[in-house]
């Protein structure tokens, strides 16, 4: 146990080749669960008794935002070690996570949107749940939008923390107020999957897709984080020696 | 099995716009995704390719 | 601990001094605040019922974007001039000089919309029990949208963009104070009582003492060094 190098991995140098061997792995199993997943979403998972069809979108609608928020957790992590131990590639792995958590809210967003017009009638419902995943995704546009404009990317790595962990700490806070509101004005206060029994082949469906969803989101990061790292250490002798570089 | 043959599978008891919306524009955005991790690394290596040309004695 | 309260004086004295020299500034935040406001019964019409109803939401919305607008002046001039890096390098604790910029900011841009606001919600047929709870809740509010905003502002010093960007960075984290804000009043109005809400937003208050100078002060180190 004490043998181990828990930091061996900690730079850049050491991290790339493996999250180059790491990626195929994480692509092969959102393949599979994804496949899994979407077979029970609707060869197994049956029709429902209020909803009919419609109500298969949460299959991708739950595991978008699942994955929406808690990248913003392993966000605002790998910013605060970033920042507390001066870790660049701590700090990257931030700056590469935020795009796909973006995404992810994104997705949330627009099915919930395509499941709440047939459901409910519109396509917008300012529920609890909606409106705090909309506050996510600004606060996911502040993070990016922030990065890219700052040109040095140390301070851009630093600035970007600074905001991702006063945005996680909020999140509770945004979140508690938005019930707050939404309950105060009795709109929708309409609950996304709990208000009926769930099938339990439903309740498969959900956790399978939202598995595909993780694996999906690491295998993305770790590919972007390449990147990151090929476009910030253009000046290490072990990138100029990299054999995929070689011409 | 649900469905009574693929008519009634795309027509997803009427709601195939939503239905199908969601998981087609879900399922663009994730691929539009990994084309631009692709676009993205293929242009970092490129960029040091240069880089490396450039620099050589 | 004397140096420390007279330096604490002093930056706040400063930065009145500076802002009355250029009292445009200042006036051009409560100016918007008025127009803006203004301009909600022009777009959705002047049915008396309807603007009492969304009188709060609205004299917060623009509160808000009014403080924000201010945010870019409360360290860009001292980063510009040298001042800022002065303030870097004293004795004293950064956070409190913070404080003492963030007061400031404060007493320049959040106080007038709070002696302001009442008139507008004049305007919207608010009542007098009505009004008192708005200049209650923009009372606790305006600061915290100071102390959240100064974050904001010093994390994008010398960023182009900056105007933009900091309501980007800053708007979402507004928005509890504007549910409670305006919740409050609205919670007067339809005799559910305020207190819940202005207590949130006193809590809030207190966090945002504790937090936001210390935090400001991190981002300034960043954008500094």
């Amino acid at each position: 146990m004490g043998n181990i190098n828990w930091f061996k991995y900690s730079s850049p140098q050491t991290f790339y080749p493996l999250a180059g061997k790491m990626v195929p792995w994480f692509v092969a199993a959102a393949v599979v669960l994804a496949a899994v997943g979407l077979y029970i979403s609707f060869f197994v998972a049956p029709t429902d008794a209020t909803q009919g069809e419609v109500y298969r979108v949460i299959f991708i609608h739950v595991g978008a935002a699942w994955m929406s928020m808690f990248i913003y957790v392993v966000m605002a992590f790998w910013s605060a070690i970033g920042l507390s131990f001066n870790a660049r590639l701590s700090s990257m792995m931030a700056s590469a996570l935020a795009p796909t958590g973006a995404l992810m809210t994104f997705i949330a967003l627009w099915t919930g949107a395509l499941w709440g017009k047939p459901t409910w009638g519109t396509w917008w419902v300012w529920d609890a749940r909606l409106t705090s995943e909309l506050i996510l995704l600004f606060l996911y546009i502040g993070f990016l939008s922030l990065q890219a404009a700052i040109d040095d990317p140390r301070r851009a790595d630093k600035a970007g923390a600074v905001i991702a962990l006063v945005g996680v700490v909020n999140v509770p806070i945004i979140y508690f107020s938005v019930q707050w509101w939404s309950t105060l004005h009795q709109g929708a206060s309409v609950s996304m999957a709990a208000n009926q029994h769930m099938a339990v082949t439903m309740l498969w469906g959900m956790l399978v897709m939202a598995l595909a969803f993780w694996m999906y989101c690491i295998a993305a990061a770790l590919m972007r984080v390449g990147s990151i790292i090929l476009e910030r250490e253009y000046n290490a002798d072990w990138v100029r020696t990299l054999p995929e570089l070689q011409a | 099995m649900n469905w009574d043959g693929w008519s009634a599978f795309w027509d997803m008891g009427g709601r195939a716009f939503y239905v199908w919306g969601a998981y087609g524009v879900a399922a663009v955005c994730i691929v539009l995704e990994i084309m631009a991790l692709k676009l993205r690394r293929r242009q970092a290596r490129r960029d040091l390719k240069r880089r490396i040309i450039a620099e050589k004695p | 601990m004397n140096s420390t309260l007279t330096a604490f004086r002093d930056v706040i004295a400063r930065d009145l001094l500076l802002a009355m020299r250029r009292k445009a500034d200042v006036l051009t935040t409560l100016f918007f605040f008025v127009i803006a406001v203004s301009l909600f019964p022009l777009g959705i019409g002047p049915e008396t019922s309807l603007l009492r109803k969304i009188a709060p939401g609205i004299v917060w919305v623009a509160a808000m974007l009014a403080a924000m607008l201010s945010l870019g002046r409360m360290f860009a001039d001292d980063y510009r001039d040298g001042t800022l890096e002065q303030l870097l390098l004293a004795p004293q604790p950064l956070g409190l000089l913070v404080g003492a910029k963030i007061v400031a900011h404060w007493l320049l841009s959040g106080l007038p919309l709070v002696l302001i606001a009442p008139l507008l919600g004049l305007q919207f047929g608010l009542d007098r029990d009505a009004l008192l709870v708005l200049i209650a809740s923009l009372l606790l509010g305006t600061p915290v949208l100071s102390l959240i905003g100064a974050i904001g502002a010093a994390l994008t010093l010398g960023v182009r963009g900056g105007g933009v960007l900091v309501s980007l960075l800053v708007l979402p984290l507004f928005i509890p104070v504007l549910i409670f804000g305006a919740g409050a009043v609205e919670a007067s109005v339809t005799g559910l009582g305020p207190a819940a809400h202005l207590s949130l937003l006193g809590a809030m208050l207190l966090v945002a003492l504790f937090f936001a100078p210390w935090a400001t002060a991190l981002a300034l180190r960043i954008a500094v060094e």
